[in-house]
């Protein structure tokens, strides 16, 4: 009774090393550090590359811990996160083309740790400082610019067909309406429908056909929706230079960002709530915009300005910018400026059709953004929106686009340059609205974390000297359960990626407590077997064993309460139940696992006269021990 | 080193008729501090912004107030947080429109705030917009109810519906004790603390258990004993581990409420609060009522039938 097999040790100790293997990084913790890399992706720095940048922060007598090529760039370790700010921000303004800078936090863990896969834990903003935006897509656009979409082409589609039709309108929210004089037409009309847009549901009434997208049609463009405005936003962040940033998808149609380390939130919240769009239009060439620009623009084209000179657009969007994947500036055979595109998508067909008829004739890139200015209306600072419409570029036609095409006709290459940037950065698909935010100082994070492991320490070493005086020798083995149990925590948490907040360490400093919990538990069970004067190792073992029901139904009732948190919960109370969630499970494992382990190593299986479990018990008469 | 030589024998369920008083006093007193003061509703559950902003010495709030209102702020709370020389700056949804209107302003409100007050230092700003915080405060109060309902059902599977209805009535009665020191005192509510009254909801379950687990196995083993005396030895034979595991958590939270900064202030509290409130409940609460509703051998005596006929 009350012995392991050695196979049962060996299994312990190993499992043991692999947690301290992986929580090891996290005590090393984190440096922040700035990464210089290439423009062009893929491409290797040199040496050469790595002394320009050295001798630049020599020249500027900014401090550094380390500099060093790490794979394809070169790594910057500094000791404060102010050196850290001042550094980029000197480096980007000074090597704006050449370079491309980013910052982020580098684990300072040796070499040969890192190389097993080992990761120091990841830290939430409220412990890191940086920005956290919520953003809400605005889907029902999205809806709006798709059913605008398919009116032109169902008109399109008709008029190929030679189906006449005598009106198609445009029905808030999302409804198509077209009437037929000829009932022939009408059955025609129907069938083509039918056959092309099948997303709609198409209902007859007398002479008018009304058509509603379906709702899995529905769904799945706000699914696309919500989805390429994540890919965008990512490519946005991207640009901004924060490496570990975050964007992810919260419930049906919101997403969360993630920036660590960024302290200007107003140049964050610039790029990420630009409800910005690109579309492509032709120009309208059969009427003259000078006249449009003295009275109204005729019907079916829009009035813009080109470097100051009138110019009238189609209503008809060709092509959006969510359908380029790709864009790098270049020269054409001519040797002017261009900008080379990779489109794809949905609407590649459409372009291809629609250029292809229309070559030779000039198509304009208009960029639309929402911009807000600060109004005075009766004496109070207001903000009003307005919608602005920009064309960027107009280039002709050479052939039918579709897949990859050029865009020719810019002024110089720095426009060139500027145009593929801003298709590259990605236009929204749809607008996009900051609903919630949340900026922590860099300062109040260090402090935050400063006053988390404090408290850890301080909780833990009360609880130690506590077990220790209480339980004796059994209250140490409870102690370096404890200990076990923090490395498990860390190690666990660190290979799922699992995000630690500052709720989170009162987690682990909850755990600590709840831990001790279980052992108390089997100490007192064991003292009453004592008590009832059975022989120690029955003692033990009944000990260990009737406590066991109880520890299971009591923590399973806590880690629903964690369930139930975790799925309300949003950011750091997420983190929290994750924290705790786990904090639980490894306490079981350590306080029930290994302590019988080390108990019976140390008393198993022997003839032991009192247990040193802080108890006396007065021998029975008779002696039965 | 023990805190009681022997087995104790303290009649714990004799006196559960003035503890029946003194818990309900407590619970009306909660119920109408909560209805008369209201809670300090944190951000997470207003929306709006909040700006935290340190100075190198303490303010006096009447003069940052002051200065705000000339700025042309309205709708606005100071209060201190955490140390003295801390403030934080509350500024309610200023009605202006759509939903973009009032982001915006907020961050002309940041900007604003720390031009007003000279010598404020920015530390963090939260801003919600109030289809958010509407959201987590339906949320919260959702997820509350999930988790009586959840954990109520566990226990009538694991015991009896006696002890689950006994268990529900405490796991109401601790969270409202909570909420009523918090409206009381006005401390601010935030969504940590809201996570800290779930916390406290599955820790006090912990001890309740406990005391259930030995309820069930006395009922086993006193076979001529009456359920008070039952449930009076289960307490007793609990009491060292009861005593034990509370004080060493409610040290542990102390450490964090004392340490741990204004961000966990409310959290640590109400853990605080919960842990003692949890253990009085475990005892006198879920036991009394238990016995109470009339709880006797033959109840449990069919969950421990099942496992005779379970055991091989």
């Amino acid at each position: 009774m009350n012995r392991y097999p050695t196979w049962k040790y060996c299994l312990l100790l190993l499992v043991l090393v692999i947690g301290v293997i992986y929580a090891l990084p996290t005590l090393f913790g984190q440096n922040p550090s700035v990464q210089v890399s290439s423009p062009v992706a893929g491409a290797t720095l040199t040496a050469n590359d790595l002394q320009t940048v050295k001798q630049a922060l020599i020249d500027k007598k900014l401090g550094y811990k380390s500099i060093q090529q790490e794979g394809k760039s070169v790594v910057i370790l500094f000791a404060t996160i102010d050196q850290q700010q001042l550094a980029q921000d000197y480096l980007k303004a000074l090597f704006t083309n050449r370079y491309s800078i980013a910052i982020s936090l580098a684990p300072a863990a040796p070499r040969w740790l890192l190389a097993l896969g080992a990761e120091p834990i990841r830290l939430g903003l409220d412990l890191q400082g940086g920005v956290h935006f919520l953003l809400q897509v605005d889907t029902q656009a999205v809806q709006d610019e798709r059913v605008q979409t398919d009116l032109h082409n169902i008109a399109d589609s008709l008029r190929d067909q030679r189906i006449r039709y005598s009106g198609i309108e445009l029905h808030k929210p999302s409804t198509i309406q077209l009437t037929f004089q000829d009932p022939q037409m009408l059955t025609r009309g129907i069938d083509l429908l039918g056959s092309h847009f099948p997303e709609y549901v198409w209902r007859t009434t007398k002479s008018m056909v009304t058509g509603q997208l379906t709702p899995s049609a529905l769904l799945s463009i706000n699914q696309y929706a919500v989805a390429q405005t994540i890919e965008t936003l990512k490519r946005r962040v991207n640009e901004l230079g924060v490496t570990e940033a975050t964007v992810q998808q919260q419930g049906a149609d919101r997403i969360a960002v993630d920036m660590p380390g960024v302290q200007d939130a107003t140049q964050a919240r610039d790029l990420l709530g630009k409800t910005a769009t690109l579309e492509f239009h032709l120009v309208d060439t059969m009427h003259d915009p000078m006249v449009a620009a003295q009275g109204v623009a005729p019907p079916g084209s829009q009035l813009f300005f080109y470097h100051g000179q009138p110019i009238l657009l189609k209503d008809q969007v060709v092509l959006t910018g969510d359908s380029i994947s790709s864009a790098t500036s270049g020269f054409d055979q001519n040797g002017s400026s261009s900008v080379n595109i990779v489109s794809s998508g949905q609407g590649n067909s459409n372009f291809y059709r629609i250029t292809g008829e229309n070559i030779g004739k000039p198509m304009a890139t208009v960029y639309i953004e929402t911009k807000s200015y600060p109004v005075m209306i009766n004496g109070k600072q207001q903000i009003v929106y307005k919608l602005e419409k920009n064309i960027i570029s107009i280039a002709t036609i050479q052939n039918a686009l579709s897949g990859s095409f050029q865009i020719t006709g810019l002024a110089n290459p720095d426009e060139a340059k500027n145009l593929a940037q801003l298709l590259r950065a990605g236009a929204l698909v749809a607008p996009v609205t900051i609903i919630a935010e949340n900026n922590v100082g860099p300062s109040m994070g260090q402090q935050n974390i400063h006053l988390g492991m404090l408290s850890i320490l301080i909780g833990l070493v009360c609880v130690v000297v506590f077990m220790m005086i209480y339980y004796s020798v059994f209250g140490v083995i409870a102690d370096i359960a404890l200990l076990l149990n923090l490395i498990f925590l860390v190690a666990v948490m660190s290979l799922l990626g699992a995000v630690l907040s500052f709720p989170g360490i009162a987690a682990m400093v909850l755990t600590l407590g709840m831990a001790v919990d279980q052992n108390v538990l089997i100490f007192e069970r064991i003292r009453e077997e004592l008590r009832h004067h059975v022989s120690v190792q029955t003692a033990i073992n009944a000990g260990y064993e009737k406590a066991f029901a109880t520890i299971v139904d009591a923590n399973v009732t806590t880690l629903i309460a964690a369930m139930v948190l975790f799925s309300i919960g949003s950011g750091p109370i997420k983190a929290f139940a994750i924290t705790l969630t786990i904090g639980i499970i490894t306490s079981m494992c350590t306080a029930i696992a290994y302590t019988r382990a080390i108990v019976n190593s140390m008393f198993g299986g022997r003839k032991i006269g009192r247990l040193p479990i802080g108890i006396k018990v007065k021998p029975q008469q008779g002696g039965k021990n | 080193m023990e805190f009681f030589k022997q087995n104790t024998k303290i009649n714990f369920m004799g006196l559960r008729k003035y503890a029946a008083v003194f818990s309900i006093i407590l619970f009306l007193a909660s119920v109408i501090s909560l209805s008369v003061y209201g809670l300090n509703w944190g951000l997470d559950f207003t929306g709006g912004t909040q700006v935290q902003v340190s100075f190198q010495q303490p303010p006096v709030l009447n003069e940052l107030r002051d200065q705000l209102a000339k700025a042309g702020l309205e709708k606005v709370t100071v209060q201190t947080y955490g140390s003295t020389r801390d403030v934080l700056i509350s500024l309610g949804e200023q009605k202006t429109g759509a939903q973009q209107d009032a982001k915006l302003l907020s961050d002309q409100m940041t900007k604003q705030v720390l031009q007003a007050l000279p010598g404020a230092t920015f530390r963090s700003v939260d801003f919600l917009g109030s289809s958010v915080s509407s959201e987590l405060a339906y949320k919260g109060l959702l997820a509350v109810i999930v988790a009586l309902l959840a954990i109520m059902i566990y226990i009538a599977f694991r015991f009896e519906y006696r002890l689950a209805i006994s268990a529900a009535v405490a796991m109401i009665h601790d969270p409202i004790l909570i909420l009523g020191v918090f409206s009381f005192f006005q401390i601010q509510f935030d969504l940590t603390a809201l996570a800290a009254v779930l916390t406290v909801i599955g820790y006090s379950l912990n001890d309740t258990i406990v005391v259930f687990d030995r309820v069930r196995e006395n009922f086993r083993k006193m076979r001529r004993a009456t359920p008070v005396e039952v449930v009076n030895g289960a307490i007793n034979q609990t009491l060292s581990r009861t005593i034990m595991t509370s004080s060493l958590t409610f040290i542990v939270v102390l450490v964090l409420f004392l340490i741990g900064g204004a961000t966990i202030h409310g959290f640590a509290l109400a853990l605080m609060i919960g842990i003692i409130v949890g253990t009085y409940s475990s005892i006198y609460v879920a036991g009394a009522f238990a016995v109470f509703l009339g709880l006797t051998r033959k109840d449990l005596l069919v969950s421990v039938k099942k496992e005779v006929d379970a055991a091989p």
